[in-house]
């Protein structure tokens, strides 16, 4: 199941993955996020870079409507969250920051949960399981207790999770923190092969300017602003993105 | 509205899923079922058998001729079986926020009201499953309401453990951590279920304390217990039927308010990132 309002909608398919116009939210007197605009175009990595405390996973719980945006615009696949909530929130994969997969049920289990939180009946969502499990590298591991998985495993778990009602756009909150070099290098890797598997696009929040390729779309995000937006080629320059990265938000700071 | 854009089968998957996770890990728990029914029974057999004796009770709506003590208090037993399962599943609420779970039933397409009533019914189930092993045990302790009164508790069951339910989910909105929750179960659990007509009639109260009879009157928890006593000896209590019904709609309510993204609790959460 797609979603509902699913089927021909020609204007959706051809919207960006995500797009986000002048978005603002204040937690009291704290000004989170400022007329933030950027979008994900379809079939692409984005990378949404920032230190901690720049507003990303504020921008995250905004798109997921954890939070509530009272000012901008968010669209997932041309669905306005605001007005068309299922639609958008259907055509969406989340990978939060925390965990968020239930430690005592087994991979396959907390998959089945998932997919009925998305209306996907038994059968299908047992199916899917074993293709998303498959793709993730966890097929030999749906029966185990998630209390059993290394870390690196849990966030491929979270992945297949994510991916099971075929969405649009994975979100991935900082999905390598915590995680060892080997473990990160894989759900990276697995992140940017999904997109060529599952034509799915992601938009990849992190703190860590090494998991960000030349070719990558970029949005740099600093107390709540954007700073800039593009290919990381063309914003890192000749000084390279570190440098560029850490003059800009020595400037902005 | 967006809801309707779902096809009927959708909603039913979503329901049976959230039902079906409630009750795997009340299974995986078992302790959990163990203490739900030892609790009721401590109190059935050692606490009521005690009061007996100094306890008399004439003859009380809806029993038509005087009653052992046991028999007074099985209802309001019930009752104490479907609060702390009320309160049992908002504490696994505040868990579930805390270990972060509890957004992956939030960025459901569904909405919010649905995802939070079905949560709540599927915690009324396994609420139902234990007052039942209750009533059956009790049934050995000649407990013996008429057999027509196991059929027609059952909708009294479904509407008072909405209701204990609803005001667990409405607390767990409220409760920023899970610390903070031993202190909510020690000022709503015990003053609802002693300041009640669970362990002692109405107009026994009145005799004693006035005031402690208006309390006891105004706590919507009395009238779950009436509805659940009426109910098992197949008389009609319309009062408790009101106050039940109209306190489910003002928690429930009140729950979805402070769930909802741009209104309650998670409209003030910050995160870092």
């Amino acid at each position: 199941m797609q979603g509902p309002g699913s089927g021909p909608s020609s204007a959706a398919d051809r919207a960006d993955a995500l797009r986000i116009t002048d978005l603002s939210h204040r937690f009291g007197s704290v000004q989170a996020l400022s007329d933030v605009s950027l979008s994900v175009p379809r079939g692409s990595f984005t990378a949404l870079l920032g230190v901690n405390g720049a507003g990303k996973t504020t921008l995250f719980s905004l798109v997921t409507r954890l939070y509530s945006n009272v000012s901008g615009r968010i669209e997932v696949a041309g669905h306005d969250l605001r007005r068309q909530p299922a639609q958008a929130m259907a055509r969406l994969g989340v990978v939060f920051q925390s965990r968020a997969l239930d430690a005592d049920l087994t991979v396959a289990q907390n998959l089945a949960y998932h997919a009925a939180l998305h209306g996907i009946g038994h059968r299908q969502a047992r199916e899917r399981t074993r293709q998303v499990l498959a793709q993730v590298g966890l097929d030999q591991r749906a029966g185990d207790r998630v209390s059993a998985l290394s870390g690196g495993q849990q966030r491929r778990a979270e992945i297949a999770r994510a991916l099971i009602h075929r969405p649009d756009l994975l979100l991935l909150d900082e999905a390598t923190v915590g995680l060892d070099v080997k473990s990160r290098a894989e759900v990276l890797a697995l992140t940017r092969r999904l997109i060529a598997v599952e034509g799915v696009s992601a938009l990849w929040a992190t703190h860590i300017m090494d998991e960000i390729q030349p070719d990558d779309d970029l949005v740099i995000l600093h107390k709540g602003r954007v700073l800039s937006s593009g290919k990381a080629a063309s914003i890192a320059g000749p000084s390279g993105l570190t440098q560029t990265f850490l003059s800009m938000t020595g400037a902005a700071a | 509205m967006m809801e309707r854009r779902f096809p009927a089968n959708a909603w039913a998957t979503a329901f049976r899923g959230i039902a079906w996770r409630e009750t795997l890990r009340f299974v995986q728990q078992r302790g959990r079922f163990l203490a739900a029914l030892v609790r009721p029974l401590v109190w059935l057999f050692i606490f009521a058998a005690g009061f007996r004796a100094v306890l008399g009770l004439s003859i009380t709506p809806p029993y038509q001729t005087y009653v052992l003590y046991e028999v007074y208090v099985t209802p309001g037993l019930v009752a104490m079986i479907q609060l702390f399962n009320g309160m049992q599943s908002s504490l696994s609420m505040v868990y579930d926020r805390e270990t972060g779970a509890m957004r992956t039933l939030l960025v459901s397409p569904f909405p919010r009201w649905f995802l939070l009533g079905s949560k709540l019914m599927a915690g009324v189930i396994v609420s139902i499953i234990q007052a039942y092993a209750f009533l059956a045990i009790a049934w050995f302790w000649d407990i013996r309401p008429p057999a027509w009164g196991y059929v027609a508790v059952f909708p009294a069951l479904i509407l008072s453990g909405l209701m204990l339910g609803a005001l667990g989910l409405f607390l767990s909105s409220a409760i920023r951590q899970l610390e903070n929750f031993a202190g909510v179960m020690n000022f709503v659990i015990f003053p609802m279920f002693f300041a009640s007509s669970a362990l002692y009639p109405l107009w026994r109260m009145q005799e004693s304390s006035p005031l402690l009879h208006d309390i006891c009157a105004a706590n919507p928890f009395t009238y779950a217990v009436e509805l659940i006593r009426f109910a098992l000896y197949l008389e009609w209590n319309g009062q408790a039927l009101a106050v039940v019904a109209g306190c489910l709609a003002a928690f429930f309510g009140a729950a979805v308010f402070m769930y909802d993204p741009a209104k309650g609790l998670w409209s003030r959460r910050k995160e870092r990132g």
